[in-house]
């Protein structure tokens, strides 16, 4: 596939912007049972679901960019039933909107205990939303997997890994910004959020292995000889029947070199990976600001990449009508 | 349930691209159009196209079949496309099978396009919304024409009418019918999207020569002989001995 | 699902739209299909093929459906044009001008020549149908210097299927494919019978029947053969005398088809010593001298076992054996001449040269000779032959052939078409049921009456030329030469350098012109043929010539003037540009006077009429002539007080006939006064309305008896003789000997007493004039140095692209942008050659460089491309930058249009020897791969011309065309 910077900045954003998310309301949860300290509403859940808010309304914007008729995406949300993607532009923005509900409920104040868990577990209304808002992080997540996922000719995404996929490094890239806006926010959970950014990144690293290592043994179902119907072990085509290109030829194919191919993966695998693991393990001994800084745009740069990947890796059978001018 | 579709017919399609050529004209200035052209006179000009007509080489020299090989949207029974398509802009008729687009509710996020197997739809780059072969559901039901025109351009076009159209699901149809005898198949069927296109596969003719064929009794040859006579100043017996 | 807001089934313009349906005839290439065309609010919505048309019954190409994309192409002239004082000839520098401004300065120039030497004006016309018109003007106007493009294009087919059969393929007769069962389709990619060809081979093959193509390269037609005979280019002759000969061994031949319709049994004069060598015994001169052949030869008979005369009642002649008359003469029959002459062509010999084993030579053979003998047709059809023998029934051998180009196109290709003749023949397939079908007008006595002047002094100032400007010599005195044997048409013609170049030899007119061989002319006019670009051969040279310069600053052709719709190559050359109308805008007519439609069952002609408006201020070319004859007072186009006779050229189409009250006219349907006759008849003044009526066609469907067997059916050639089709209701007997090329040979051999040929031409003419067929390898071949030029190289037309005309066409050049070479892998591998990779081509003439595709399907010696992609920088309308003039490139820079001198500095033009068919397929070549750092562009480049000062607006990055204007 061609990758469109759209889609790899919407996935990604967003991506970020779950996992932040995600992060802050496990901060909350762990400080619930005490196990963190409380941070202050107002700067830290406030602030960081703005970010968080921030990240997913960029990433909405790039989608934008992706639509030929953007003043009509409203109508996208029909086919819930049947569309994953119209499935993800309800949960977005849905996401979205809670979100902010969460981060404004923090920032105001608004938050009083709504009910006692257990006589001893006070439930306050941030938490209740945090809980359905994780819920809808991961339908997003699931959402945006399962978009790529659910098309079963496109090999390499036509498995579970696509989805935790999308959850693992979203979710690490979310963690490693909450580690960065600890450390902003002087907020002395670097450490924790760091900690669990190494954990999550190294999952992701070992699922996001585990698919490279699945797409590059997978035998594809459709051969020149299924597209056209022949049976015959030797069969080229002569001429796709147009010369200079069509939607085609530029929606499908990258266009780059074998050897930018696997630049790019090696470039991902260290960004993604190699960079925020070295970056983090530093960080959780030494708070850095610029370390943690490192570690995100790293990361995040790296998911850019690896996001591009996904997409170029992804070989359309609709290909094999196109080999030949 | 009624379900339209081409069959196409490999074993005459002598690759001309009529049917490519037509479909755009009927369709440019139809109910589809226009199918815009980017670059029309300049370098790399690329334009909006329902139908293409492509050529493959199956075997080696000197056993090599060409094969012209046209294609345009399927309109499969199990469409792939259609359930993905976010807003319902792509939708399948119920009444016909007919797969279509649309054009007014598309948002042109191209995500059909990935759905489809077979490279058959294109985005038109100056609309901005996908595009597709309608089988001319504008001129099939057009009650203007008459009744034998009703039938799609590149159908009408087609100089080996190559191109078969009906209901595929109308076993009496002339469509089953050649699907039936002449081993009619779908594209990749793999993916289980039961295209309503089929193509019929190449067949061959050949003559047999039973070797006691060559020879026949009234082989013209033998009305030629003439029996050797040698002229009256050549030498004969007589002119050698005397007994 | 919810419903949808686009309704599909709307119609996409509001209902008060003005629509219009109307019927003419296409003319995006020379098939001429018939069309209807939906026209919107002023727009070309749609164009389909006419149901009802007899010749494509609905269908319609890949070209004629994109017609909209050529009416509103941005490349169309659209007012007349000179070019800039001082500009180059091609540069494309030019300024508008006024039609009166035009017309004045053709006039004053035309009237001068006209006064004083009118061969000095030629006219040659290109793909053009409308060479009753062309021919009419120039004959008038007294220049012999005129012809079509048959002469570049396929004259050999013409010819040497008209000088054998007494009419050809091409436009004149073709395949019967509905009651065929063996069908061999040799050397054709898509000809002028595009889609009836098309629309015949699909029944044919769904009936069953097999489908052989022999064609150095599988593609179109060939690709759905059932059997693919690759074979190496220019071979054909000795794969068809091998055929024959193999036949011929199995008595597969059709003895009575030969005895009684051909010259098989007839005897020839074998007496080398005297003057009537090699020409057949004649029993007494004929009572009426006249242009058919007379029916006073004589054959064997083997029960009297003496000479009778042909045809005599009850009569049965040995077809094979030699015999001595009363006076000593000795004689064979023609048909043992041919057996001598095949002896040696045997299958084992053939496969050497072919490429084609032995083997499948042989079943080849057997599979036509059974097919013919086992499968025999007989149709319920009474009919009478010219001897006034009735027969109770229509026989037919269900084996047909087609063949084009691939034979023509060499220079050996008239004794290769000859060969194929006389295997169609043999097999006796010439106008029966699933052979070989005439067409009207054919078929023509061989060869036909028409015949040019005979000397120079046909040629007198304020005169019409004293003669037809082409015609078919049946002998040496035929020739238009003057005393010294010199030609005198500027392109040779019909000179002993190429005595049967019915065509003419367009290829050639440019470098005779430029070089003042045989004499220097003043104006050229060039009509609709791209002559510095696709149909010249050695382009790059004859760019030059054509804006060549004396010593003293003068052009070496000093007037070109181009009629033309688009901004061709040619027309950058011209010295005044007349913008010609597109077919959906004119008046035309598909004339029995030139190569009419006909079907089998009968004569065809039909006519274009204008579905919309002139653009611009372009003129039908057809007008222009007329004012011009008119202007310059030509006989046929003024009245007896020297005024305009015709209004315009429909005016003329109606009113003009032959001779005063012959009542032969352009068109043959609804003459007579009310429209009551048909062929000929007085003029009718609403003959356009009903052509128009009638889907722009005429059709005379034949009564079935006179369908068949035209060359002896009585019943026929009455018919056409009554319907002045023909002068002489005469059997017209298929020439397996050929005594018309005989009469040459005697002649080159000082055995007869005619014209003789200047000595440098004797022992030309002697070898290639002979009466049977031969193989020799193309004369390029045989002066080419074949270790170093391994190579063939030929191109093919792509069904979707006209020549050079539809790079214009948005659509179409989206489907071949820019050509490559296609080459067997085997063939590129060995030298090195990647599939998509920079190659140069070379010929001992000129290198090209392009790129290569790897491609299974053509015989390993061959590289072939598409014909006419290539375009020069800035013409056609489009960018500078085009794939067309960057990638795109022309294979005719390999291909010279003379032969390398022959060692006593003779020079000829790469032709075959007998027609002066260009030899475009003849060019040998090597390849190798580009070396590094060297661009990534076609080879060679041109400067670019300027964009045309009229030049419509080209659409900017887009083109959405909607006809009638976007819905709201
Ligand atoms: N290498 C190679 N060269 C070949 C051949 C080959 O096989 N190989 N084939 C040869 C043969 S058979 C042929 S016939 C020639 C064809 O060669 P050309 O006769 O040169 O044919 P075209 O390219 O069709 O160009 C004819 C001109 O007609 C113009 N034209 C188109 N429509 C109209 C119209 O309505 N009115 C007027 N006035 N002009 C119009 C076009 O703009 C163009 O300039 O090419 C020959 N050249
Ligand atoms: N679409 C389209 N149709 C056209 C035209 C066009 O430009 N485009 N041009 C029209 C004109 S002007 C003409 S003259 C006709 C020509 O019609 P064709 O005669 O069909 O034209 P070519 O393309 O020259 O085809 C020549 C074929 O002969 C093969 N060939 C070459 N050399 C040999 C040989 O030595 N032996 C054999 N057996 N085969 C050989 C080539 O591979 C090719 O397939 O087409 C007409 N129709
Ligand atoms: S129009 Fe018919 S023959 Fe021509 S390419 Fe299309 S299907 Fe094939
Ligand atoms: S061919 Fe493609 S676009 Fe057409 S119905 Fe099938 S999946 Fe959809
Ligand atoms: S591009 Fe249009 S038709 Fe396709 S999925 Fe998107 S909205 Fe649906
Ligand atoms: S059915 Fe209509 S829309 Fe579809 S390919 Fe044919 S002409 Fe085009
Ligand atoms: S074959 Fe020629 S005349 Fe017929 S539709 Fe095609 S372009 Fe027109
Ligand atoms: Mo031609």
């Amino acid at each position: 596939m061609h990758p469109a910077f759209s889609v790899i900045f919407l996935t990604t954003l967003i991506g970020a912007g779950q996992g932040l998310f995600l992060a802050l309301y496990t901060g909350q949860l762990y400080s619930a049972f005490n196990v963190l300290p409380i941070q202050d509403s107002h700067t830290f859940y406030g602030i960081g679901s703005l970010i968080a808010f921030l990240f997913l309304c960029a990433g909405l914007f790039a989608s934008f960019f992706h639509l030929g008729h953007p003043e009509r995406a409203w109508r996208s949300a029909a086919m819930w039933r049947t569309s994953w993607l119209s499935r993800e532009v309800i949960v977005l923005p849905a996401f979205i909107a809670t979100t902010m509900i969460y981060g404004i409920v923090h920032y105001f104040d608004l938050n009083p205990v709504l009910f006692t868990l257990g006589g001893a577990f006070p439930v306050d209304l941030s938490l209740l939303i945090g809980a359905v808002n994780t819920a809808l992080a991961f339908l997003l997540f699931i959402c945006t997997g399962m978009i790529y996922a659910c098309i079963k000719f496109l090999q390499e995404w036509a498995s579970p890994l696509t989805v935790i996929n999308f959850i693992l490094l979203g979710t690490a890239s979310g963690f490693t910004l909450a580690a960065l806006f600890s450390a902003v926010a002087n907020s002395g959970l670097v450490g924790f959020y760091a900690g669990w950014a190494i954990i999550i990144t190294t999952l992701a690293f070992v699922s996001r292995a585990a698919s490279l290592l699945r797409n590059r043994q997978i035998k594809y179902k459709s051969s020149l000889a299924t597209a056209i119907g022949i049976r015959h072990s030797s069969i080229q085509q002569k001429s796709r029947g147009f010369m200079a290109g069509s939607f085609n030829t530029r929606e499908y194919f990258h266009g780059a070199s074998q050897w930018f191919m696997k630049s790019i993966k090696w470039v991902f695998l260290v960004l993604v990976f190699a960079i925020p693991l070295a970056l983090l393990s530093i960080g959780l001994n030494q708070v850095s600001l610029t370390l943690l800084v490192l570690a995100f745009v790293a990361q995040y740069t790296g998911l850019i990449a690896e996001r591009w990947f996904f997409f170029a890796q992804a070989n359309h059978p609709q290909n094999l009508y196109y080999q030949t001018i | 349930m009624k379900q339209l579709a081409l069959v196409i017919d490999l074993n005459v399609c002598v690759g001309c691209h009529a049917c490519v050529t037509s479909c755009k004209e009927w369709n440019t200035s139809g109910s589809a159009g226009f199918m815009s052209d980017y670059n029309p006179y300049e370098k790399d000009p690329t334009g909006t196209f329902f139908n293409r007509v492509q050529t493959f080489e199956v075997g080696e020299f000197p056993n090599t079949q060409t094969v012209h090989f046209p294609k345009s949207c399927l309109h499969c029974e199990d469409p792939p496309c259609v359930p993905v398509c976010p807003t319902g802009a792509s939708y399948k008729r119920p009444e016909d099978g007919i797969v279509l687009v649309d054009y007014d509710k598309c948002i042109g996020c191209k995500y059909c396009s990935w759905a489809c197997p077979y490279g058959a739809r294109e985005l038109d780059e100056s609309q901005k919304v996908m595009k597709k072969c309608t089988l001319c559901v504008d001129r099939i039901y057009d009650e203007a024409l008459p009744e034998s025109e009703r039938k799609p351009a590149c159908v009408l076009a087609c100089p080996t009418s190559a191109r078969l159209f009906g209901d595929v699901n109308d076993p009496e149809s002339s469509v089953s019918v050649n699907i039936r005898e002449n081993g009619g198949y779908q594209l990749m069927p793999e993916w289980g999207t039961k295209p309503a296109n089929h193509y019929l596969p190449r067949r061959q003719t050949s003559i047999t020569i039973h070797k006691d064929e060559l020879t026949r009794v009234d082989n013209p040859l033998k009305k030629e002989r003439q029996l050797p006579m040698p002229g009256k100043d050549e030498q004969t017996l007589d002119d050698i001995t005397s007994w | 699902m919810s419903k949808p807001l686009h309704d599909p089934l709307s119609r996409s313009i509001d209902e008060s739209s003005r629509i219009e349906v109307k019927n003419t005839t296409c003319y995006m290439c020379a098939c001429r299909c018939g069309i209807r065309v939906t026209i919107r609010d002023g727009d070309v919505r749609y164009i389909e093929g006419n149901p009802e048309h007899p010749l494509n019954k609905g269908v319609i190409c890949a070209k004629g459906a994109s017609g909209i994309m050529k009416q509103y192409s941005p490349a169309r002239l659209t007012q007349p044009l000179m070019r800039k004082a001082g500009s180059d000839r091609g540069a494309g520098a030019f300024e508008v001008v006024s039609w009166e401004k035009a017309f004045g300065i053709l006039e004053e120039r035309l009237a001068n020549i006209r006064h004083t030497d009118p061969k000095q004006f030629a006219l040659f016309t290109g793909r053009d149908q409308m060479q009753a018109l062309t021919g009419l003007f120039a004959k008038q106007f007294g220049t012999p210097n005129y012809a079509a493009h048959g002469g570049f294009c396929s004259v050999n087919m013409a010819a040497g299927m008209i000088y054998t059969i007494g009419g050809s393929f091409w436009e004149f007769g073709g395949p019967d494919l509905q009651r065929s069962k063996l069908f061999v389709m040799i050397g054709t990619a898509e000809d002028h019978h595009s889609n009836p060809m098309k629309i015949e081979l699909s029944k044919f093959k769904r009936n069953g029947g097999k489908f052989i193509a022999i064609n150095p390269v599988r593609s179109g037609y060939a690709a759905i053969a059932d059997e693919w005979v690759p074979i190496k280019p220019g071979t054909d002759g000795a794969l068809l005398m091998a055929l024959i000969n193999e036949i011929i061994k199995q008595g597969l031949y059709d003895r009575d088809f030969l005895v009684k319709y051909s010259n098989s049994a007839e005897l020839v004069n074998m007496d080398e010593a005297s003057s009537e060598h090699g020409m057949f015994v004649r029993h007494e001169v004929p009572k009426e001298e006249g242009c058919f052949d007379p029916q006073n030869k004589l054959w064997w008979d083997r029960e009297l076992n003496k000479p009778v005369i042909m045809h005599s009642e009850d009569s049965d002649p040995y077809l094979l054996g030699e015999f001595k008359l009363d006076d000593n003469t000795p004689v064979k029959t023609a048909f043992q001449l041919l057996v001598d002459r095949v002896k040696d062509y045997t299958p084992e010999w053939a496969a050497k040269i072919t490429g084609i084993p032995a083997d499948t030579i042989k079943r080849l053979a057997y599979e036509m000779g059974i097919t013919a003998r086992d499968e025999k047709i007989e149709l319920p059809i009474a009919w009478t032959d010219t001897w006034g023998k009735e027969h109770d029934r229509i026989t037919g051998n269900p084996v047909a052939f087609h063949a084009m180009r691939g034979l023509a196109a060499h220079s050996n290709g008239f004794q290769t078409i000859r060969s194929l003749s006389i295997l169609m023949s043999i097999l006796g397939t010439i106008d029966r049921p699933g052979g070989f079908r005439h067409k009207a007008p054919f078929p023509r006595p061989i060869p036909p009456c028409a015949k040019t002047p005979t000397g120079p002094e046909a040629v007198q100032p304020d005169t019409p030329l004293d003669g037809m400007p082409l015609g078919w010599p049946a002998d040496p005195d035929d020739l238009f030469v003057d005393d010294n044997g010199e030609p005198v048409r500027i392109d040779k013609a019909f000179s002993w350098e190429y005595p049967l170049a019915v065509h003419g030899l367009m290829h050639n007119v440019i470098t005779n012109a430029w070089r003042g061989d045989p004499y220097k002319i003043d104006t050229l006019l060039i009509f609709m043929a791209n002559m510095a670009w696709n149909s010249s051969m050695n382009t790059e040279q004859v760019r030059h010539m054509l804006n060549d310069k004396d010593d003293n600053g003068e052009y070496k052709i000093p007037f070109i003037a181009v009629c033309d719709a688009f901004e061709s190559e040619m027309v950058s050359f011209a010295d005044l540009i007349l913008p010609d109308t597109t077919y959906l805008e004119r008046h035309d007519v598909m004339s029995m006077l030139d190569r009419p439609i006909s079907e089998f069952d009968g004569p065809v002609d039909s006519v274009r009429i204008p579905v919309v408006p002139p653009t611009g201020e372009c003129k039908p070319f057809q007008d222009v002539l007329i004012e011009l004859g008119s202007r310059l007072k030509l006989p046929a186009f003024v009245n007896t007080d020297g005024n305009r006779k015709f209004r315009d050229y429909p005016d003329f189409v109606v009113n003009y006939e032959t001779a005063p009250g012959s009542g032969i006219g352009f068109l043959a349907g609804w003459r007579g006064k009310g429209g009551e006759k048909f062929m000929k008849g007085e003029p009718n003044p609403k003959q356009w309305e009903m052509y128009e009526k009638n889907n722009c066609v005429f059709h005379y469907e034949l009564p079935r008896s006179y369908q068949y067997m035209r060359n002896w059916n009585q019943g026929y050639l009455e018919w056409a003789k009554r319907h002045s089709l023909t002068r002489y209701a005469e059997p017209i007997n298929i020439h397996i000997y050929s005594e018309v090329l005989q009469k040459f040979r005697l002649a080159a051999q000082g055995k007869s007493d005619g014209k003789q040929p200047p000595e440098h031409l004797r022992s030309r003419i002697d070898e290639h004039f002979d009466p049977l067929p031969f193989f020799s390898e193309p004369l390029e071949t045989l002066s080419t140095d074949l270790r170093k030029y391994p190579l063939n190289a030929i191109t093919q037309r792509p069904m979707a692209m006209y020549h050079s005309w539809d790079s214009q066409n948005a659509w179409l050049r989206q489907i071949h942008t820019h050509n490559y070479l296609h080459v067997n892998p085997k063939t590129a591998r060995a030298a090195n050659i990647e599939d998509g990779g920079w190659i140069w081509v070379e010929s001992m003439h000129g290198k090209v460089r392009c790129m290569c595709r790897y491609s299974e399907a053509v015989e390993p010696g061959t590289v072939w491309t598409w014909n006419a992609i290539g375009k020069a920088s800035g013409t056609w309308g489009l960018s500078q930058n085009a794939n067309e003039s960057n990638k795109g490139f022309l294979l005719n820079h390999l291909i010279s249009e003379e032969l390398p001198a022959r060692s006593d500095g003779a020079k000829f033009s790469n032709s075959d020897p007998i027609t002066g068919q260009a030899g475009w397929y003849d060019v040998r070549v090597r390849i190798y791969p580009v070396a590094a750092g060297e661009p990534e562009e076609t080879y060679p480049q041109f400067t670019a011309t300027a964009p045309m000062p009229n030049a419509k607006r080209k659409p900017s990055h887009w083109l959405k065309y909607f006809a009638g204007g976007r819905k709201s």
